[in-house]
């Protein structure tokens, strides 16, 4: 696993891509993380009522996904590309970016799954292309 | 696996507290978070079970200051020291930059502190790390009972078990009351941004 080193025009680019990708479709927050649990890139949450931690969900997501992995491993998969929890108001969405990113989105009811999950797959190949080479 | 945002000028780094069960590494965590001003810290996240063991990890984030320019952000984080949670450790310890290996003093733990330390030197070669050429420091905790009538080991048998291949620094240490505790982090973190700064940011910034 190699260090990222992000540059101005990176994470500018990658910003701009989430933010008109997710944000502009109705997401309160969508956070690019690597697989160590670092956060690469932050948009959205303008909204008072959301104030995220986003260094804990960072590291709880990393560890989550990575578990999630080696639950696939146990039942013969390579591993499981996404992940997805519903909430009362509030729903999360993981999408793995190549090979060491996660995208994650938080979304309230008034957006659809199916279109994050297009989103993000659009997004994915975009976004590791930026970071990954 | 250390992240340099040349934007905001920020180089984020991982440090990893390991060793065996209960010998003191969420202390360490726990004391740093007391002790630290609130401006420099950032919030405690610890998933423990219902007995205060630490169920995945815990992680602390740390805002050290400048270097260079650069904002030097470090994030503690702990291991489930049980030997069952093997698979739960290999998976913190994914992108870790440094490390410190937290022993225990009691003469009938001198096992599992030898048992530890190889289990950490084979969850790194998991992640393709080498223990060998990575940031380390010993933390020989719980020093406060040499002085009870309970048998615990020497410094030189300590040293013996765990530091004659590594040949790292070492500290002593009460990690309840912190003695040794802010001494350790110290040598860490100088340890690993000098590691992380000589493979990217000499040259970065030049």
């Amino acid at each position: 696993m190699a260090d990222f080193v992000i540059t101005a025009q990176a994470q500018e680019k990658a910003g701009s891509l989430i933010v008109n990708s997710l944000i502009k479709a109705g997401v309160k927050t969508a956070l690019l993380i690597d697989s160590a649990g670092n956060v690469l890139a932050n948009c959205g949450h303008d909204q008072q009522d959301l104030d995220i931690d986003a260094i804990s969900l960072a590291a709880l997501a990393a560890a989550s996904l990575a578990a999630t992995s080696q639950i696939a491993k146990l039942i013969g998969e390579d591993d499981f590309s996404l992940l997805f929890h519903k909430g009362k108001n509030g729903n999360i969405h993981f999408g793995r970016v190549g090979v060491e990113l996660i995208l994650i989105t938080i979304f309230g009811d008034d957006v659809s799954l199916g279109l994050i999950r297009c989103r993000v797959a659009e997004l994915a190949d975009s976004l590791a292309q930026i970071f990954e080479g | 696996m250390a992240l340099i945002d040349l934007s905001k000028k920020e180089v984020h780094c991982k440090v990893v507290y390991y060793g065996p069960g209960r010998c003191g590494k969420t202390t360490n965590l726990l004391y740093i978070h007391k002790a630290m001003d609130e401006k420099d810290r950032g919030k405690m996240l610890t998933i423990d079970t219902k007995g205060d063991r630490t169920l995945f990890f815990d992680l602390l984030p740390l805002n050290l200051g400048k270097i260079s320019g650069f904002d030097i952000r470090i994030q503690l984080y702990t291991v489930p020291g049980q030997v069952m949670y093997e698979a739960t450790r290999s998976l913190v310890l994914k992108g870790c930059d440094g490390l410190v290996y937290v022993a225990d003093p009691l003469k009938v733990r001198q096992e599992r502190n030898i048992e530890g330390l190889e289990d950490l030197r084979r969850n790194l070669e998991k992640n393709n790390l080498d223990l060998n050429k990575m940031p380390v420091v010993l933390q020989y905790n719980k020093r406060d009972l040499c002085d009870t009538p309970v048998p615990t080991l020497t410094i030189a048998e300590l040293e013996n078990d765990l530091n004659s291949q590594l040949n790292t620094s070492y500290y002593e240490a009460i990690a309840t009351t912190g003695v040794g505790v802010f001494e350790t982090l110290t040598e860490i973190t100088k340890k690993t941004v000098r590691y992380v700064a000589e493979k990217h940011l000499l040259t970065s910034i030049d």
